[in-house]
C-alpha cells in the first residue's frame, strides 16, 4: 500500500505536442503524485490547457509517454483511454454541462452510462453529489442556462465527481467567480480532496488558490516545466518568467507593503 | 486489490451485526443494491443494529450511501446504531455521506389529470395567438427600421446587405436552377404521356407555361430560399442570442433589427424574385428539352406556342408574390431566432419552427393570392 501511494498519479514524460510547425510543449516532463493538489501556472496561450488536454487525451501527441495510475496511455488503443476515463472527472473552464439535460440528469450520465443502478439509487447519489458540492436538491431540477456562474462550477465538478474518480482536473476552476465565491470554491476542492482521497491537477492563474490549496505548483513556460515545488520554493525561484509571474505588479499589489 | 464484495448479518439476542466486506464500490453497484436490501429485510425485530466495517477494503460515495441508507432504515424504527471499524482513510467519507439526503424534497404538487389537458389546450392556443404577435411584432420593428433608414439612408449597411444578397442568391443559384429544370422536365413529361391520349400534346407548353410562371416558379424557390437561408438566419441570430451578442448590441446603442434582421430581410426581398425569375426560366427550358427529347417538338414551334399560350400578365402574376413571399420566410426566420433560449435543444427546436413555420405560411400566401389574383381578373 505504502508504495503505492508513492507512485505518481499521473506521469508524464518528455512529452512533444505541435500544431503545423508550431511546438507548444518540448520534451515537458511532470509528475503528479497520488493524494496532492498540483497547481499548473503558465502565460496566456503557453500550452497549459494543451498539456492537460493531452492527458486526457483530446490532442494527439508527437511523441512521449502518459501514464495514468500506473496504466500507460497508448493513443491507438481506445480501450485503455475509456477505462482511464472512469478514473478522471474533468471540470472544464466553462463547465461544458449538457444544456438540454436538467442538473441532476447531467450528474447522472456518466453513472447511467457506465453502471447499472436502479434510477432510485441514481437520484440518491445525484443528490448527494449535489450537496457535497454545495449545491441545494432543488437546484438539480433546473437547466445549466438557469444557473449562475459559480453554480455551474460547482454542478460541473458534481458531474466530474459522479463516478468518484481518483483524479480530478480542473481548468480554471475561480476564473469569473468573485472573490468571495472562489474562496468557498478553493475551499470546497480542499475538502473534498481530503474526504475523497482525491489527486487534482488543476490550471489556474489565480495566486490566491494557489497559496491556499495547492500542495505544488508547476510552472510552464517555453514549453516545458522550468519550476515545480511547494510556493515557498517557487517564490524563491531564479527563472526570469516565474520571477515575473509571482514578483509581478499585480501579485505584489497581494502582498503588504514593507517598510 | 479489487474484491468480491459481500454482507454477512448475525443476529445475537436482539442485536444484529452487520459485517459488509470487499469492495464496496460503484462497480460494484448492481450486487450492493441487492446485498443492502437483503440485509435490510432481516433487520426485523432486531432493538440495536451494529455495523462492522472492518472487513472492507475499499468504498465510494456509492458504497458509502448504500451502507448509510441501511442505516438509516434501522435507525426509522427507533433503533440504536453503532458503526465501527471504519478504515482511517475513509472516514471523511463516511462522515460526509452521513449529511447528504437529510431534507425532505417537496414533491411537485400533482394535477387533475383533465386539468392538465385543458391548461395544456389553453396554453397552445395562447402561443398560436402569441405567434401572430410575435410576427406581426417583427413587422412593425421592420417597417420602423426601415423608415428610419430611409430617412438616414447612409446608415444602411450595405456591405452585410450585398453579403447577404451574396450568400442567398449567388450561392443559391446552382441548386435552384437544377431543382426547378427537373421540375419543369417532370411536368412536360407528364403532361406530354397524358395529352397523348387526347391528340393534344401540343397543350403542354400552355400548361408548362402557365403553371412555372404563375405558380411553381416561385412557390418551389420560396421553399427551397426557406429551407436553405431561412434556417441559416434562425441559426445565426438564434446562436448570437445565446451567447449574448445581441445583448452586447443594444448596450452599445444599437438597434439590432436595424443592424442584423433588416439587411437580411432586404437581401431576401430583392433576392427571391430574381432567384424566382432564374428558375422560372429553367422550369421552361427543361420543360422545352423534354418537348423535344420525348414529344418530338422542335425549340422553334415550342417558342411559337409558347407566344400564343402565355402573356405578360402570367409572368407578372409570379413576380409580385414572390417579395412578399421573401419577406414573410424573413420574418418568420429572424423572430424565431429572436426566440432561441439558452440550450442547444432550443436552438435546434426554433430552427425546425422556423421552416416549417415558413413554408407553410409561403403556402398559404399563395392560395390568399390566388384567390386575389382570381378576383381582379389577372
Amino acid at each position: 500500500m505504502d508504495d503505492l501511494k508513492m507512485s505518481s498519479a499521473i506521469r508524464v514524460t518528455n512529452l512533444v505536442v505541435g500544431f503545423g510547425r508550431q511546438v507548444v510543449l518540448n520534451e515537458l516532463s511532470l509528475d503528479v503524485r497520488r493524494g496532492e493538489i498540483l497547481g499548473l501556472v503558465g502565460a496566456s496561450g503557453g500550452g497549459k490547457s494543451v498539456l492537460m488536454r493531452t492527458i486526457i487525451g483530446l490532442i494527439p501527441r508527437r511523441s512521449g509517454t502518459i501514464e495514468v495510475m500506473g496504466v500507460p496511455l497508448d493513443g491507438a488503443e481506445e480501450r485503455a483511454t475509456q477505462a482511464a476515463a472512469t478514473s478522471w472527472g474533468i471540470l472544464f473552464q466553462q463547465g461544458a454541462l449538457f444544456s438540454s439535460l436538467t442538473v441532476k440528469q447531467n450528474v447522472q450520465f456518466p453513472l447511467r452510462e457506465n453502471l447499472q443502478m436502479s434510477q432510485s439509487l441514481m437520484d440518491e447519489i445525484a443528490i448527494a453529489k449535489l450537496e457535497m458540492v454545495g449545491l441545494r436538491a432543488e437546484d438539480g431540477d433546473k437547466f445549466p442556462a438557469e444557473l449562475s456562474g459559480g453554480m455551474t462550477k460547482r454542478a460541473a465538478l458534481a458531474r466530474a465527481l459522479a463516478l468518484d474518480p481518483a483524479i480530478v482536473f480542473l481548468d480554471e476552476p475561480t476564473s469569473g467567480l468573485d472573490p468571495i465565491s472562489a474562496g468557498d470554491f478553493d475551499a470546497l476542492i480542499k475538502t473534498l480532496q481530503q474526504t475523497l482521497g482525491l489527486t487534482v491537477f488543476m490550471v489556474t492563474h489565480d495566486l490566491a488558490s494557489l497559496n491556499t490549496v495547492c500542495d505544488r505548483v508547476a510552472a510552464l513556460a517555453d514549453g516545458k516545466i522550468v519550476a515545480i515545488g511547494p510556493m515557498s520554493d517557487l517564490l524563491r525561484s531564479e527563472h526570469p518568467w516565474v520571477n515575473a509571474y509571482f514578483h509581478g505588479k499585480r501579485s505584489q499589489m497581494l502582498q503588504p507593503k514593507e517598510s | 486489490m479489487r474484491a468480491h464484495p459481500g454482507l454477512t448479518a448475525e443476529a445475537t439476542d436482539e442485536v444484529l451485526e452487520l459485517r459488509p466486506s470487499g469492495s464496496w464500490v460503484s462497480l460494484n453497484v448492481a450486487e450492493l443494491e441487492s446485498l443492502t436490501s437483503s440485509a435490510g429485510t432481516k433487520i426485523g425485530n432486531a432493538k440495536a443494529v451494529k455495523l462492522n466495517l472492518g472487513a472492507v477494503n475499499e468504498i465510494d460515495t456509492v458504497g458509502a450511501w448504500l451502507l448509510e441508507k441501511l442505516s438509516r432504515r434501522a435507525a426509522a424504527g427507533g433503533r440504536r446504531i453503532e458503526m465501527t471499524g471504519v478504515a482511517e482513510n475513509y472516514i471523511g467519507l463516511v462522515e460526509e455521506v452521513r449529511q447528504v439526503n437529510r431534507r425532505e424534497i417537496e414533491p411537485a404538487p400533482k394535477q387533475n389529470p383533465v386539468v392538465a389537458k385543458l391548461a395544456d389546450l389553453g396554453r397552445s392556443t395562447l402561443g398560436a395567438a402569441q405567434d401572430v404577435t410575435v410576427f406581426l411584432d417583427m413587422l412593425a420593428a421592420l417597417s420602423f427600421a426601415l423608415l428610419r433608414t430611409l430617412r438616414r439612408p447612409r446608415s444602411l449597411r450595405v456591405t452585410s446587405l450585398v453579403y447577404q444578397m451574396y450568400r442567398i442568391g449567388w450561392q443559391a443559384i446552382p441548386i435552384v436552377v437544377l431543382i426547378t429544370f427537373l421540375i419543369g422536365a417532370i411536368i412536360g413529361q407528364q403532361g406530354i404521356f397524358h395529352f397523348r391520349r387526347f391528340g393534344a400534346e401540343s397543350y403542354v407548353v400552355d400548361m408548362v407555361g402557365i403553371l412555372v410562371l404563375r405558380e411553381l416558379g416561385v412557390l418551389i424557390v420560396a421553399i427551397m430560399v426557406a429551407g436553405r437561408s431561412g434556417s441559416a438566419y434562425t441559426a445565426e441570430i438564434g446562436s448570437m442570442k445565446m451567447r449574448e451578442e445581441i445583448d452586447a448590441l443594444v448596450t452599445m446603442g444599437l438597434d439590432p433589427v436595424e443592424v442584423l434582421i433588416l439587411p437580411r430581410i432586404v437581401a431576401l426581398v430583392l433576392t427571391l424574385p430574381i432567384l424566382a425569375f432564374i428558375g422560372s426560366v429553367a422550369a421552361l427550358y427543361g420543360g422545352g428539352l423534354v418537348a423535344q427529347l420525348y414529344g418530338g417538338m422542335g425549340p422553334a414551334i415550342f417558342i411559337a406556342r409558347l407566344h400564343e399560350a402565355i402573356s405578360v400578365t402570367h409572368f407578372e402574376v409570379g413576380m409580385l408574390k414572390a417579395p412578399f413571399m421573401a419577406l414573410v420566410i424573413g420574418i418568420v426566420a429572424c423572430s424565431e431566432g429572436l426566440r432561441v433560449k439558452g440550450s442547444a435543444e432550443s436552438l435546434g427546436q426554433q430552427t425546425t419552427t422556423s421552416v416549417v413555420k415558413s413554408i407553410f405560411l409561403v403556402i398559404v400566401l399563395d392560395g390568399l393570392f390566388a384567390v386575389f389574383f382570381a378576383s381582379i381578373g389577372m
